[in-house]
């Protein structure tokens, strides 16, 4: 923890006030966790840099989601407890080691944690991952606040080494970042088991699968038992008119909600535990499930033949406020008026100072088909940017654009756009799928030098690891350039983000060479590079043409009906300058040096900070 | 205590404004006071520039971290627009505590929409309204960033539950050392502007 907490806990008898993240963390290290791993997504992500600062815990920043679970799987098959953290699409990347984990079991305790996003509040869907606990036949545990998240992770470590299998605990965002009262206890520290040869427990070769198969049925059977007699699922009888089922978050908003109905609490949410509903349902009038997202509970109940309300009330997109639980469960609406009609929104964009801003003003201007990714340069589908045409997973830029290349005549071609970090966790094997077999695609690696959308972790690309800072190392241990020519890339360029004309130079004619090419456009995040180079100002030249307004920049704004640099905001990155066609705009202040010399690569070069 | 009411409190903004760090202070407060507190928090995708919120419940047993509509009794708004999007949070005889300050969005810079141009009079047909000059106050102090800290000296005025000094105490944990005598002092500002308007009965 951090000394604040550690000082505050002090203040209130040992106990803690700490967010789902940070108490999943401590539990993992109260029991004795040895190993974690993790590829930051939100909302998951705190829980891997809150572990970072326990001494006694080897932490890494996985590539991916994937890579995350396989170390940990092997940490487990070592002999220690390890813990794997991700988001919830993270969980579709390491489907494949999580499935066949299953089956071969562990050695020292393995607990996945994922968490999912209802509401999607910053992910590409809400996919509920309840399903995989099924699918994968793994058990599932589902905390409803801070303290739970510290518990059960603690007892998952424990089911997942008596039971000998890898066990869920299943979280979301509000679980994730909402800050409650814990109650922390002493980490124990295990002995590490022995490690023994044990090539028909852990390689899956079909004869052996097949075992190990029989031997995950037996083990669930078991499971289902622990599940109907599992301490914290709970019986909470109030009025026997309506009894509802419910879990995770959502027990909360029904308590909240609903505080007269009785409900049946369940926090081991796979293997479902039939008989325990079973014995609730008999001693109320009415079944309801409460649940967000997909039916997975109701189904369950509908499948043991017990009559149950839930999604005809309810809906399956977004979260389950208990607002919405008092509106359709008891007709009553808050006691206030509606929201303010009419408002205009607030869409986010790039920071100013951002080198994603000058590229995507480029292939705007140029009206490219813009085959995109994940990371913050995703609000270039936005207005006023509209330089992204396809958003669907990590890595997908590159490989779509080589489909969509494949039919497409030259001057129609895709571009590839996409962050280093994104780069690294899935764009290596597009990279070399593209060149292998013969596409045409330019890929344009936005090279910032960190994974910043996800609140700024390093990856391969950057010059530290968790808990340094940036300029640990003098470079990265990823080279991207030469990475792309040892995989077949030929032509392999490198810009400077904030050199427009360079950047233009770059991107122009790339995309109907046809060969593959690598465009970097390298400028670090200015959240983690803080130099300021001094403000720019708008002069009397200013045409109100509105050309800048198209860079989307939180700096440019209008006062009195004249466009104005906000001082206070503006980085001084001088793209502004570069794209103003009556030459505008102008430094503030002479002394600093200009943005010209900067590109043409001194000291003073931002692209120089992060290779 | 077990018995005690829970308090709602939500803060509206935009990002890079604070708000998070604004709503930690008064977290923290409540679990030293012995409170059962939750804190909830939407940090959505890079919010620079975009909404933020987060809420904090303390009382004698919290259950959910989100407040329901209507349901508020404090609305801390660090912009107007922004309080304007979250007035329906309040509830009627709750209270809303506005820093008079815009920040324009993107559509509204581009032309495309216009900034709502009586933002205290329609939050004032939501609940009691007490618009708070904190951004003007922090810039004549020399640095807008104390706006929160004003912000949090007016909400500080009405929440018995805590004394200056535990304010203090808080306040002195959280912040940089370098700036924590100044944002004392807009703290106190804070406090000091809604507890005359109080006393004159004005808006509150
Ligand atoms: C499978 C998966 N894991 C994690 C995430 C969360 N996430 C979204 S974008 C991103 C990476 C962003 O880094 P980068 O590509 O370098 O772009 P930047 O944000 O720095 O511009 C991550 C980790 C995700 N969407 N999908």
């Amino acid at each position: 923890m951090t000394e604040a907490t550690e000082n505050m806990s002090d203040k209130r008898k040992g106990l803690m006030f700490l967010s789902g993240n940070e108490a999943v963390a401590r539990g993992a290290w109260e029991a004795g966790v040895k190993v974690a791993t993790s590829y930051p997504g939100t909302p998951a992500t705190e829980i891997l840099e809150a572990l970072g600062g326990y001494p006694e815990v080897d932490c890494e920043w996985s590539v991916n989601e994937k890579v995350a679970l396989e170390v940990a799987a092997g940490a487990s098959m070592a002999g220690v407890r390890a813990l794997a953290s991700m988001k919830q699409v993270g969980v579709n990347v390491a489907a494949d080691p999580l499935f066949s984990t299953a089956y071969t079991g562990v050695n020292g305790g393995l607990v996945i944690v994922t968490a999912d996003e209802p509401g999607l509040h910053s992910s590409q869907n809400e996919q509920d991952n309840r399903y995989y606990a099924k699918a994968a036949e793994i058990p599932m545990l589902e905390p409803t606040d801070s303290q739970e998240c510290l518990e059960f992770v603690k007892i998952a470590f424990d089911i997942s080494e008596q039971y000998d299998i890898p066990v869920f605990v299943r979280l979301t965002t509000r679980i994730c970042h909402s800050k409650s009262v814990v109650r922390p206890g002493k980490r124990f520290e295990p002995t590490r088991k022995q490690y023994v040869k044990q090539a028909r427990k852990f390689s899956m070769v079909p004869s052996n699968a097949v075992q190990r198969h029989f031997d995950l049925e037996r083990r669930l059977t078991r499971l289902e038992a622990l599940a109907n007699t599992f301490e914290h699922n709970a019986h909470e009888m109030r009025s026997l008119e309506v009894g509802v089922v419910t879990s995770g978050i959502s027990y909360r908003n029904v308590r909240e909600a609903l505080p007269d109905f009785s409900v049946c609490k369940i926090a081991m949410t796979w293997p479902f535990p039939g008989q325990f509903v079973r014995n609730f349902a008999s001693q109320v009038k009415k079944l309801y499930v409460v649940e967000e997202n997909m039916p997975f509970l109701e189904e369950e109940i509908a499948a043991l033949g017990i009559p149950v309300e839930g999604k005809q009330q309810l809906l399956r997109v977004g979260e389950l406020s208990a607002t919405t639980l008092r509106r359709r469960i008891l007709h009553v609406s808050p006691g206030q008026k509606g929201p303010v009609e009419g408002l205009p929104p607030r869409p986010p964009q790039f920071c100013p100072g951002c080198s994603h801003r000058g590229i995507f003003y480029m292939l705007g201007k140029k009206k490219f088909v813009v085959s995109g990714d994940i990371g913050c340069y995703g609000l270039a589908s936005l207005p006023p940017y509209n330089a992204m045409d396809s958003l669907i997973c990590m890595g997908a830029s590159i490989t779509m654009a080589h489909g969509f290349n494949k039919v497409s005549d030259p001057n129609d071609r895709a571009v590839a756009v996409i962050g280093d970090s994104t780069f690294v966790h899935s764009g290596l094997t597009g990279i070399a799928n593209l060149v292998y077999n013969g596409g045409v695609t330019a890929v344009i690696v936005l090279d910032n030098g960190v994974t910043a959308m996800t609140g700024h972790q390093p990856n391969p690309a950057s010059t530290w690891k968790l808990g340094g800072k940036p300029g640990d190392m003098p470079k990265p241990t990823l080279d991207i350039e030469a990475v792309c020519r040892a995989m077949g890339v030929e032509d392999v360029t490198v810009v400077d983000a904030y050199d427009m004309a360079a950047v233009d130079r770059a991107i122009e004619g790339r995309k109907s060479s046809g060969r593959p090419a690598v465009i970097i456009v390298r400028g670090p995040c200015t959240m983690v590079d803080r130099r300021r180079r001094g403000a720019y100002m708008v002069s009397g030249d200013c045409v109100r043409c509105r050309t800048c307004f198209k860079l989307g920049c939180p700096a440019i704004s209008v006062e009195e009906d004249a466009v104005a640099i906000l001082e206070f905001l503006c980085t001084g990155c001088g793209i502004c300058a570069q794209v103003c066609p009556k030459k505008a705009i102008r430094k503030a202040c002479d002394s600093f040096p200009d943005k010209g010399k900067a590109a043409a690569g001194e000291d003073e070069s931002p692209a120089d900070k992060v290779k | 205590m077990k018995d005690r009411p829970v308090i709602n409190i939500f803060f509206a903004g935009v990002g890079g404004q604070g708000i998070i760090l604004a709503s930690d202070i008064v977290a923290e407060l409540a679990f030293r006071a012995g409170f059962d507190v939750k804190k909830n928090e939407i940090h959505g995708l890079s919010q620079r520039g975009g909404s933020v919120t987060s809420q904090v419940r303390y009382g004698g047993k919290v259950q959910t971290p989100v407040i329901m509509e209507g349901d508020a009794h404090f609305l801390v708004g660090l912009e107007m627009l922004e309080a304007l999007r979250w007035a329906h949070m309040v509830r009627p005889d709750g209270r809303i505590i506005l820093n008079r300050h815009r920040i324009l969005p993107a559509p509204a810079v581009l032309g495309e929409a216009e900034y709502p141009a009586d933002a205290a009079e329609t939050l004032a047909e939501y609940a009691a309204t007490l618009v708070v000059p904190a951004f003007e106050t922090a810039s004549e102090m020399g640095d807008v960033r104390m706006a929160n800290s004003v912000l949090l000296g007016a909400l500080s005025a009405f929440l018995p539950d805590f004394s200056a000094d535990d304010w203090t105490a808080v306040l002195s944990e959280n912040l940089k050392p370098g700036t924590l005598r100044a944002n004392l002092e807009a703290f106190d500002r804070g406090r000091k502007f809604a507890s005359d308007a109080a006393d004159k009965g004005k808006a509150v």
